[in-house]
Order: structure tokens, then sequence, then C-alpha cells
């Protein structure tokens, strides 16, 4: 008989049965015709059951025969308690889909490799040193003159790739009408070649696609971009476009699954190191630097000698820093260059989400636990209800094997239907997460894909999960003693204690989730309410650019022509938006004495804007329009502290140091409050504002190519007039257009995105932690109700009164929650060590933290022994006894 | 009186030879063979009888067939198969081999 023959008869085993019948039947005939006693003759043969199940293990596969009689039968199990069996299906659906979700997140930003060759031998080169804050510092952004001569070092050890970080650009196709907006990478000729990459179309680039600053301008377009951009046209190649004053042209597109080497960003056009306008500055470190080193390389001796070549490249270059500390010359001298391992890639997402998205997981895995733990006090109770079954099932000669197996296989059903439901869940909630990520102009794109790997999660937690709360039912129910559970008598108490230890985990784990949870919730409280010194309410942003430099009396005609739009308030001109992102520091030298070693952070503002952003003036004046800059400047608070001892310094002068020597002299006009500038944490930095009109040595007003025109509206919703402000920049000067339109709130709010990502999910999973938890302890309460029943009602026979019932029922589970407070108590203070970077203006130990956690666990038991108590305080003794 | 399962592993070697001497026997007819053959000294448990025949189906070593007999009742009939008579033959050599080493063991001890 074939393996398939067998397998077959396992569908087919009815009919297997019934000629293994057949022929025993047969055998007794002949006997009774050969003149045997009937009776003898059947005692002779033996029981038909044993029989069967010994000749149908022969003839079928046995183990796949039983897996299905258990499947059937574990079914019908579940449908016959079908509240029960609905509610741990969804609570662990729940549970599994938040974690397979959580997974398919961290999957796609921190564990995927990237479909490169060997991303294994992928690594990032970066500096680790001291920061001029004095605080350790990691970058990995480089010079491309040092990444030249360090490629040379490496020689045929590793091959060095520079990408630069990826950027939002303005192209146009056609005529400038129609300005676009496309994420440019530049990236190494040979690249592509050096990762294994083939084009999708056309070509990619070679190492001779980089070779002349300027000299290579042709662009290599992604798949997705060719997709959505040009539907995948095959005559995109040779189309051009312009980017500043360069113009492109489209020479091949890359493979599908190459999306760049930075997971959350999602490289539109690629485009030669050599075309970025830093590519021979010395003093400008615009990209990261990948290796791919060689199986044979020897690690160490390569490191250093990038190290050594980097650092004699920066000495040179240190020479010309004049005006800064020794000091700080040589930590900056001093970092040690490192390869750290860069097979997923390397984005600042992943450095952003790394820890939040770990104390994701381990939330998630929490809330899992405690879903576990339910399902198994479930199993457990039903186990017990179950008991004689069991013990009949072993006194007729059912192997304990088998009868974990039947529970098991019940546990699966569980599992399994959950884990079904749970991935259309994550498939569902995975993106939407990702949204709530995004910045909405700068949006984090993740290839989420559900492939095998998440395929492979969702069915290893499933299993995992059916042994986690099936395992130990399943041995209980098996180790039944028949004798005893026949004769009603097993003792009530063991299966108690097993479901009373797993309420206690269950109260730690969700005191933990909840304690967490409320320290997410207050940081991002703390942090979205603070003051950030200036007022983003109805304020727009507009980025606009110009085809050419223009002078300064242009881009002032333009603020000025917006002043008249209606619905605006003021109008002014910067740089770049405060928490905008973008910075800009110099040391600062007070009389001629050499700087004490503290950045100033700077920003370019034209007269008005203190008034627009309404950021309060302490003393002096505003700027005014004759103000240059270098000439005059506008300080903060903490600049007048750091070089001033605090006292007002209107009036007073400063300089700034620049390379080479050079020295800028400025005079204080005005004094003001102090803002946020780059982030909503750290301390406020000694910020520096100067005018908009900048001039150079010889006094000439320099022109400008681009600049943020910032308008504060009169209606409540500025981005109703976004549409007319776009068509009136170019209506007022007809070079200039606005690329992109940003609220200031809108920019304000991206910096508590995490928090408010992380407070969101923590309180979400709190809420349904808390509800299992609950859920669970009901279902003990209830299940330990019904078994005590008996003494309950001979307690109350001989005159115990209701609250000495009520504390009988309750008081060991509450000793349990007792104790599983206090052990959540102890997880929270070791597990928020590891998390404390990610609070802000809160402290694990404020009491405040551990009450809340402690009065929600408190209103969830009590809300949860309700119904237990009063069942068992109105049982009747009379009815109960008689019954018995 | 001395059972089939005293002798260790012998089921099967009187089973395949019974089968191999008069292919379609069913199982009382392969019991009573072997019971009357041996003098009524080796007795087959009836008990056992019946999985070692699916066992050794299972292997292959013989096959089996319905037929229904002159009463109506049907019969599920055993014959070797190629496999089986190599099978018997090497249990036969087996069995030679055990005994005589069994004999010299009573002989020379």
């Amino acid at each position: 008989m074939s393996l398939w023959t067998r397998m077959a008869n396992v569908f087919r085993g009815e009919r297997v049965n019934r000629e293994i019948d057949e022929e025993l039947e047969a055998h007794v005939a002949e006997a009774i015709a050969n003149g045997r006693e009937p009776s003898e003759a059947r005692r002779a043969l033996g029981s038909a059951l044993r029989h069967r199940e010994k000749s149908r293990d022969v003839r079928l596969v046995a183990w796949l025969e039983s897996l299905r009689a258990d499947a059937v039968f574990g079914w019908r199990q579940l449908n016959k308690t079908k509240v029960t069996s609905l509610a741990a299906i969804l609570s662990l659906a729940l549970a599994i889909g938040a974690c397979t979700s959580a997974f398919r997140l961290i999957d796609a930003i921190l564990l995927r490799p990237l479909p490169v060759a060997n991303p294994e031998r992928l690594y990032d080169l970066a500096r680790r040193g001291i920061g001029p804050e004095g605080k350790p510092q990691n970058f990995d952004g480089w010079a491309y003159p040092d990444f030249q001569l360090m490629r040379a070092a490496a020689g045929d050890q590793a091959e060095l790739i520079a990408v630069s970080y990826v950027e939002p650009v303005d192209l146009t196709y056609k005529s400038d009408e129609e300005i676009e907006r496309a994420y440019l990478q530049y990236v190494s000729g040979w690249m592509f070649p050096a990762l294994g990459l083939r084009p999708a179309l056309g070509r990619v680039f070679t190492e001779n696609d980089d070779l002349k600053p300027g000299g290579h301008p042709y662009a290599v377009l992604s798949h997705d971009y060719w997709s959505h951009r040009f539907g995948q046209d095959p005559k995109v190649i040779g189309r051009t476009f312009r980017m500043g004053n360069d113009l492109y042209e489209i020479v091949g597109v890359a493979e599908e699954s190459f999306t760049g080497t930075s997971p959350g960003t999602m490289v539109d056009i690629f485009v030669p190191t050599m075309m970025h306008p830093g590519a021979t500055r010395k003093d400008w470190t615009w990209h990261r630097t990948l290796a791919v080193v060689k199986p044979e390389a020897a690690f160490e001796p390569l490191r250093q000698k990038l190290e050594a070549t980097s650092r004699a490249f920066e000495e040179e270059r240190a020479k010309g820093f004049l005006g800064m500390r020794q000091e700080d010359i040589d930590s900056f001298l001093n970092q040690k260059l490192v390869l750290e391992p860069a097979a997923t890639g390397v984005s600042d997402l992943q450095t952003e989400t790394r820890r939040p998205l770990a104390v994701l997981g381990v939330l998630v895995g929490l809330v899992l636990l405690i879903a576990c733990a339910n399902v198994a006090n479930l199993m457990t109770a039903q186990a017990s209800a179950r008991a004689r079954e069991m013990a009949v099932r072993v006194s007729i000669g059912g192997g304990r094997w088998r009868l974990v197996q039947l529970v098991l296989v019940q546990s699966a059903w569980l599992a399994f239907l959950a884990a079904a439901l749970g991935s259309v869940f994550a498939w569902w909630s995975g993106p939407f997460v990702v949204s709530m990520i995004n910045p909405p102009d700068d949006p984090a794109r993740l290839v989420l894909p559900a492939d095998w790997r998440v395929l492979g999660f969702g069915l290893a937690v499933a299993l995992g999960v059916t042994l986690l709360f099936g395992l130990a039912p399943a041995l209980r129910a098996s180790g039944v003693n028949p004798v005893s559970a026949l004769k009603g008598g097993e003792d009530p108490h063991s299966k108690r204690r097993l479901m009373h230890a797993l309420i206690a985990v269950q109260v730690a784990f969700c005191f933990l989730v909840l304690f967490v949870a409320g320290l997410f919730v207050t940081t991002f409280q703390r942090l979205s309410h603070q003051s950030v010194g200036f007022s983003a309410d109805r304020v727009l942003v507009l980025d606009t650019t110009a085809k050419a430099p223009q002078p300064v009396e242009f881009w002032e005609q333009v603020a000025e022509h917006l002043r008249s739009v209606q619905g605006v308030e003021t109008v002014a001109l910067t740089d770049s938006p405060l928490l905008g992102g973008s910075s800009w520091n110099n040391f600062i030298s007070v009389n001629g004495a050499p700087t004490n070693g503290v950045l100033s952070y700077m920003r370019a503002a034209s007269p008005g804007w203190l008034d627009t952003m309404k950021i309060q003036l302490i003393d002096g004046r505003d700027f005014l329009p004759g103000d240059t800059h270098p000439g005059a400047a506008l300080v903060n608070e903490t600049f007048a502290k750091t070089y001033f001892d605090g006292v007002d310094p209107v009036g007073k002068t400063f300089e700034l140091s620049m390379d080479e020597g050079k020295r800028l002299g400025y005079e204080i006009v005005g004094y003001v409050k102090d803002v946020r500038y780059r982030n909503l944490r750290e301390p406020i930095l000694p910020q520096l504002y100067v005018p908009f009109r900048s001039v150079d040595e010889k006094g000439v007003t320099r022109k400008r190519g681009a600049g943020v025109l910032l308008v504060r509206t009169s209606g409540s919703n500025p981005l109703a007039t976004a549409g007319i402000l776009r068509q009136e920049v170019p209506r007022a000067r007809p070079e200039f257009r606005v690329s992109r339109i940003r609220t200031q709130m809108e920019i304000n709010m991206s910096h508590t995105v995490r928090e408010r990502l992380l407070a969101t999910l923590a309180l979400f999973f709190a809420i349904v932690a808390l509800m299992l938890a609950a859920v669970g302890l009901y279902g003990v309460l209830h299940y330990s109700v019904l078994q005590r029943r008996r003494e309950i009602g001979i307690r109350m026979a001989v005159g115990a009164r209701a609250g000495g019932v009520a504390r009988l029922v309750t008081w060991d589970v509450f000793a349990m929650v007792l104790v599983g407070a206090f052990a959540g108590v102890g997880l929270g203070m070791l597990s928020v060590r590891y998390v404390e970077s990610l609070f802000y203006q809160v402290k694990a130990t404020d009491l405040q933290m551990l009450a809340i956690p402690a009065l929600s666990i408190l209103v969830g038991t009590f809300l949860a022994a309700l119904r237990p108590v009063m069942q068992a305080v109105r049982i009747d003794p009379a009815s109960i006894l008689r019954a018995e | 009186m001395a059972k089939a399962d005293a002798l260790q592993g012998s089921m099967d070697l009187l089973v395949l030879k019974i089968l191999s001497r008069r292919p379609g026997l069913h199982g009382y007819a392969i019991m009573s063979a072997i019971q009357d053959i041996s003098g009524e000294v080796l007795r087959v448990e009836e008990g056992s009888l019946y999985p070692a025949l699916h066992r050794m189906e299972e292997a292959g070593w013989i096959r089996a067939e319905w037929i229904t007999k002159g009463t109506g009742r049907r019969a599920r009939l055993y014959e070797l198969t190629a496999a089986g008579k190599k099978q018997l033959g090497m249990e036969e050599s087996r069995w030679q081999a055990v005994t005589l080493a069994v004999n010299r063991v009573l002989r020379e001890a």
C-alpha cells in the first residue's frame, strides 16, 4: 500500500473500519462453522476495537488519521461553547494581529536585507567622537574629496560607494509652470555594478558616468517612479528634465526591487555624485559612504587605513580652522572611524525608530501573553469540565499522548483561526501605522510586502501561542486520574492554582503596559503643550525659488505684493522656517577673545519677521530695511546668557569666526525671547538672527536663489489662502515660483509624530491589556464560584454572611492581583531604564505615574469581580444541597 | 502448550511459508493450517493474526483480495507477492541459522 493510499484512507476511514470488521466477522463465522463456541471464538479473537485500532494504524497514516479525528472533535468542542470560543479567538486575533503588524514594520525598517548582491558585506562608514556640545556623537556624513582619498586607500580590499542623503528636489519636464517634486539621490556611478544591480530598461551608471565635476547630466529612474510617473512608458529613455540650471537626460530604469539604500525613503531619481554642487568642496559633508568589503579583506587593517587617510585629510583642512579652540579641533580630529554593518541599509528612520519600535514590539508581545493567559485559563476551565470525558478516554485505553494531542489540536484551532483573523488586521493596520508616523510633507515610504517572511512569522506565532496556552492544560488533562475523576473527587484546588498563577502574570504584564503607556502619554502631552516661544497659528510657510539668483529688492517686492493680498496680515522673509530641520551655526567671539566653544545657531530674517512669528522683543529694535548681514544682529536670551553673562546685550558687538581666519562683525540691535530652533527636546540653543539682506566683502548685496516667505493669514484656515498665494508670487515677479506650501503648525507637529504614535498605540494596547486582564479575572472568578457552589452552599447553610462569602470567593484572587501588581511595579522600574531616552520631563518614579495604572487595575478588578460575587452571594443553600 | 509468540518472530515465517504452498487462504484457514501441520504444537494467537497480516500486506509481502463465497459471505484471501517470496527465503535462512546455533549450544555446552 503506498503512502498515498494510506493518506487517502484517512479520509475513507469508515470504509477501512468496515472492511476490518467484516474480515474479523468472517473469521468468527469460520470458527463457528468449525464447531467452536461462538462466545469462545469471539473471546479468543479479542477486542474488535483493539484490532481495529491496530490494523488501521497499519493501513493508514495513523497520526494523520488521529489528527483528522481530533480536528473534527476540536471543532465540535469549539462550537459547543460558541461565545467563549469567539471571545478567545477575537482577543487572540487582536494580539496576534498587533504582533504581526509590528513585525511587518520592524522587518521593513530594521531587519530586511537590501535587495543587492551580498548585503552582508555592506558597511556604513561613520565617525564616532565627542561633539561640540560635549556629547558623544556618531556622524556618517562625508566630504567628497575625503571620500576619493579613502576609496583609493581601500584599493582592492573594499569598494567604497558615495550615496547622498535622499532629498526632495524641484524639477520640470516641460515648461517652468509645472514644477514637480521628486526624491533625488546622488550616487557613485559604480554603485550599480558594485551592488550587482541591473537595469530594468536602458542602462544604469558605471564608473565612466562619474568622472568630471558637473560633466554627467544623466539620470536613472527607480522602477517605482517610472511606474507611477510614466506608467512604465519605454519611451522615457532619452527624455530630459531640468533641475536648477542643469538639463538631465534619462538613460535608464533601475531594477524593480531596488528602492535606494535607505529604508523609509524611496528614491525616484538617481544622478551621479559628480553632479552635486559639493563634489569638490572639502568642507561640505553631504553624503554617506558605503563600503562593500571583499570577503578576503582583513577588516581591522582596512579600518585603520581608512581612518588614517581620513585623519590626514582633516588635519590638512584643520590648518585653516583659525579662531577655533585647539581642544575642539583635537576632539574633531580624534574621532574614531567605524564600519557599521549596513546589510539592511542605513537611514535616519532606522536610527529614529529603533527604540520606539522595540518598545512597541515588547508592548504587543505583552498583550499577546495576556491574551494567551486568558485562553489558557479558558482551556483549563473547559478541561476540568471535561475531566470525566478524559477519564473515560483513559480508562478505555486512550493513550495519554492522544489526550495531549486532543487538547492541543483544539488549541491549534483557536490559534490558527485567530492568526487568520489577525493577519487581516495586520494587513490593514501596518500601512495605517506607517501613515501615522509620517509627517505629511516628507512621507516615509516603506516597502511593506506580505511575503513568506510575514507569513512565516504569523505561522510561528500561531504555533508558539498554541504551545504556550495549550500545553499546560493539555498535560493536565492527560494527567487525569481516571479513578478519582470518575468518582468526581479530584482535588478541586489543583486547577485553580494554575489559574491563579496566570492571573498574577496577567496583572503584572497589564500593569507594565499601563505604566509604560502612562509615561508615553504624559511625555506627549508635556512635549506638545510646552511653549515654543513663537506663534504657529495661521502661519503659512512658502518655500520659494527663483530661476536664477535674484536681488534682495525683488524678494522684498514679492513680500510687499503679498501683503496686499486679501486675508494676509503680515509677511516676512527668512532662509528657513523655525523647527524646519535646517540648521546653520557658528562660533562667536566677543571683544576679539577666542570663542568659548559653544556654537550659536543662526537664521536669516527680514524686517517684520519678529512680528510675523510673534516673537517677543525684550529690548532694542527689529531689523530695519537698511540692515545687512554682516552688520546687525538680533540675539535671544540664551545667547545673552552664554556670551554676555545674561546682561541685556543691546548695543554690544561680537564677531563670527569663519574658515581661513575671516571674521565678520555684528552689532546687537535687538534682544528677543527664547524660541525653539531645531527640536522640542533639547535645551534652548543660543541663537542669533541676521538680516535677510547679505552683503559680500565689498559691501555688494548678494543675490538669492531660494528663500522662504512666511505669511500670517487672518482666516482661521491658513491653507484656504494657499492657492491664491501660489498664484500671486509669480504675478509679483515672474522669476519666482512657490515650490511647496506648508503650515508652521504642521512643521511644529512633525516634531511630536513619534511621541504621538507611541502615546496613541501604547494607550490602545493599554486599554486592550486592561480589558483582556479584566475578562480573564472575571472568567477565573466565575469558574471558581461555580466550582465551589457546594462549599458556599454549606457555609451559608451553617450561617456564613454575604460579606464572608464574598471574601471567600475573592480573597485569593485579590491576593494574586496584588502579587501581580507588585511584580508589575518591579518590572516597570527595571524596564523603564531602557526607554528613558524616549521620555520628556517625566520620571518613572513619579507617584502619579504609578498611581494611574494601580487605580485602573483596581477599578478593572472591581468590575470583573462584581458579577461572580453577586452570583456567589445569591446562591440558595437549600437548592444547592438538594441538587447534590 | 507453546504458543507461536514464544518463538519470537516466527509468525511471519510461518504465514509466508503456508501462503507459498497454498495461495488464496483466508485468515482462519492460515491459522488452522499452522495448527494442523504442526500437529497442534503451534497455536497462533488469534488476536495477533490480523494485525500481522495487515502489517505484512502493508510491507508488500502479501496481497489480499475479497471473494464472495457460496454462502454469500465475503472472505479476504491472501497470497504471496514476489517481494514476499524473497522475504520468505530470507526468513527461512535466518531461521536455519538460529536453530543451528541453538542446537550447537545444546550439544556442546
